[in-house]
């Protein structure tokens, strides 16, 4: 699976949401779902399948589907 | 009272929101103007957020004596109008966009509502109770427990004495209002003059930090899954050198989790205090000190000053010998009046003494210390929230689902007995309830594992579940 497959599906699994809701609305602030349970669980889902450990900072700035895009750039996963 | 004469504690600062500093003589005075607001005791709802606005109504409402419900302010709509319907308020102070009830006065974002129809039998109400809160989060339940004023102080001043709370303390929110362990923070520290740094942000989020580092806070409170996350963002690397103590109630840590908490944080000079308690009991009913923290790992630790704790066994004997399980008995002047269901009820006094059945299992070591061994009744904590799984039961066979429910904390399992159900099981819960989706899984099995006379045989259907992996 490419990478933005993978980067989608783990967001639609977490927050229950269509790929098509998947776009620079979708934040931290837009989605109910997306609350402090949420998003451990989505930087869990991420850590998993693409391998990686998340520094302190780059967990807390990840508020938007977006910006976790720039933030896995940071650890070499190219979308 | 803790909560009256705000003025003698001067220029302290009290609440931060956003920056903004309220000082205890300004709340005093504001919280004095809105307590003119009420003509009569009787009934109230605060929908709650974690504002200064809300805690300035809070104080009104227990300065003028006004018996106050305290409601999720993410409760949906429809649980919002069962409550309504089963207590028939006469005030309602809730957020402007939360509900769109006639106006009789306003205060900031919050609107308050008379309701002229529910104004009969406020007379009847308890001169007693105080507060009311709710006893799930998640399932929605109307069901109340009944604190009185006597309750939240002698909770409140056992609590400040135990943790050491003083004047130059400052606590940012991490919990809810309206849940007991948020308001016993929100409480304690008004009673102690302290500051209270009020945020609806979480630690996942970067204005949460910085706040905290702005603020210079010294505390703040977690719930078992607090401390998870805590741990995964590996916090301590953080800049938190104002932190004076942590304190962890809601559910049980993990004795791991207690033990790398305890240990990381006394090497920060981190006090990490974990506590036990229910809404029953007001908040708190035992701690561990500090001091014990790192050797007492995975214990609820000793009972709170001016509280008692026990064990009894089957017959109702005290246990006398240690590393016993019984259940868990607590005395103390926090044990509350009781549950309410109705309106009614309300005017009941205190219905169980000032004796709590904990409904869990626990022992004891040669020290005293106290550790939860299991629970009497099924329920289970969700991310923080107690679930009744009967009561989630009820909900789907109520909706002609076959089920029975099963599982561990922050892991609930519904077993259904017909596929096809599957779809409609994620629906109902997700629709009709708070849990969220990755607290609980959905098997599919066979038949209900009972023995012969009917009852259902967890330990076998726990055995299934796990082939099932």
């Amino acid at each position: 699976m490419e990478n933005l497959e993978k980067y989608n599906a783990i967001f639609m699994d977490t927050f229950a949401v269509d790929e098509a809701d998947l776009n620079e609305d979708f934040t931290s602030a837009n989605v109910e779902a997306w609350d402090s349970v949420g998003h451990m669980n989505l930087i869990s889902y991420l850590e998993e399948e693409f391998d990686i450990m998340m520094e302190s900072d780059d967990i807390v700035d990840l508020q938007s589907y977006e910006a976790g895009k720039e933030i896995l750039a940071k650890y070499g996963i190219e979308f | 009272m803790f909560f009256e004469n705000l003025e003698r504690f001067g220029e302290n600062v009290a609440i931060i929101e956003n920056g903004e500093k309220v000082t205890y003589s300004q709340l005093q005075k504001s919280v004095k103007d809105l307590s003119g607001l009420y003509p009569e005791r009787n009934l109230a709802f605060l929908v709650c957020s974690n504002s200064t606005e809300s805690v300035e109504i809070y104080l009104s409402l227990l300065q003028a004596r006004i018996p106050v419900a305290l409601i999720n302010g993410h409760l949906d709509q429809e649980h919002f109008q069962a409550l309504l319907e089963t207590y028939h308020p006469y005030y309602l102070w809730s957020p402007k966009d939360y509900s769109a009830f006639e106006e009789a006065s306003e205060y900031g974002k919050y609107r308050l509502s008379i309701f002229e129809e529910n104004r009969e039998g406020g007379e009847k109400i308890s001169s007693d109770l105080g507060v009311l809160l709710t006893t799930s989060g998640s399932t929605g339940s109307p069901k109340l427990v009944r604190q009185s004023y006597k309750n939240i102080q002698a909770n409140t001043s056992s609590i400040v004495e135990y943790l050491g709370i003083t004047s130059s303390d400052v606590a940012i929110t991490t919990l809810p209002m309206h849940y007991t362990y948020g308001l016993s923070v929100l409480q304690t520290h008004i009673a102690a003059g302290a500051s209270i740094v009020m945020t609806e942000d979480s630690i996942m989020q970067p204005t949460f930090w910085k706040q905290l580092a702005d603020h210079h806070v010294t505390t703040f409170a977690g719930v078992p899954y607090t401390y998870e996350m805590l741990k995964k963002l590996r916090f301590l690397r953080r800049d938190v050198s104002s932190l004076r103590y942590l304190t962890q109630a809601g559910g049980k840590l993990g004795k791991d989790l207690h033990y790398e908490m305890a240990t990381s944080c006394k090497e920060k000079g981190i006090d990490f205090i974990v506590m036990y308690g229910q809404t029953e009991a007001t908040a708190r009913m035992s701690y561990v000190p500090a001091e014990s923290a790192v050797e007492k790992a995975g214990s609820i630790g000793i009972a709170i000053p001016g509280g008692k704790l026990w064990v009894i066994d089957v017959d109702g004997n005290v246990i006398e010998t240690p590393n016993t399980p019984g259940e868990l008995l607590y005395q103390g002047e926090n044990v509350t009046m009781g549950y309410a269901t109705c309106k009614e009820d309300l005017e009941k006094g205190y219905e169980q003494g000032d004796i709590l059945h904990t409904g869990d299992v626990a022992q004891f070591d040669e020290d005293g210390f106290f550790y939860v061994v299991g629970r009497l009744k099924r329920f289970l904590k969700l991310y923080g929230n107690r679930v009744n799984l009967d009561e989630v039961e009820g909900i789907l066979k109520h909706e002609g689902i076959e089920c029975v429910i099963t599982g561990i904390d922050d892991n609930m399992k519904i077993c259904l007995l017909n596929e096809a159900d599957k779809e409609k099981t994620n629906a109902i819960i997700t629709g009709s309830t708070t849990i969220p989706r990755f607290a609980y899984k959905v098997y599919v099995i066979d038949e209900i594992p009972r023995n012969d006379s009917g009852k259902i045989q967890y330990n076998v259907l726990n055995e299934m579940l796990e082939e099932k992996k």
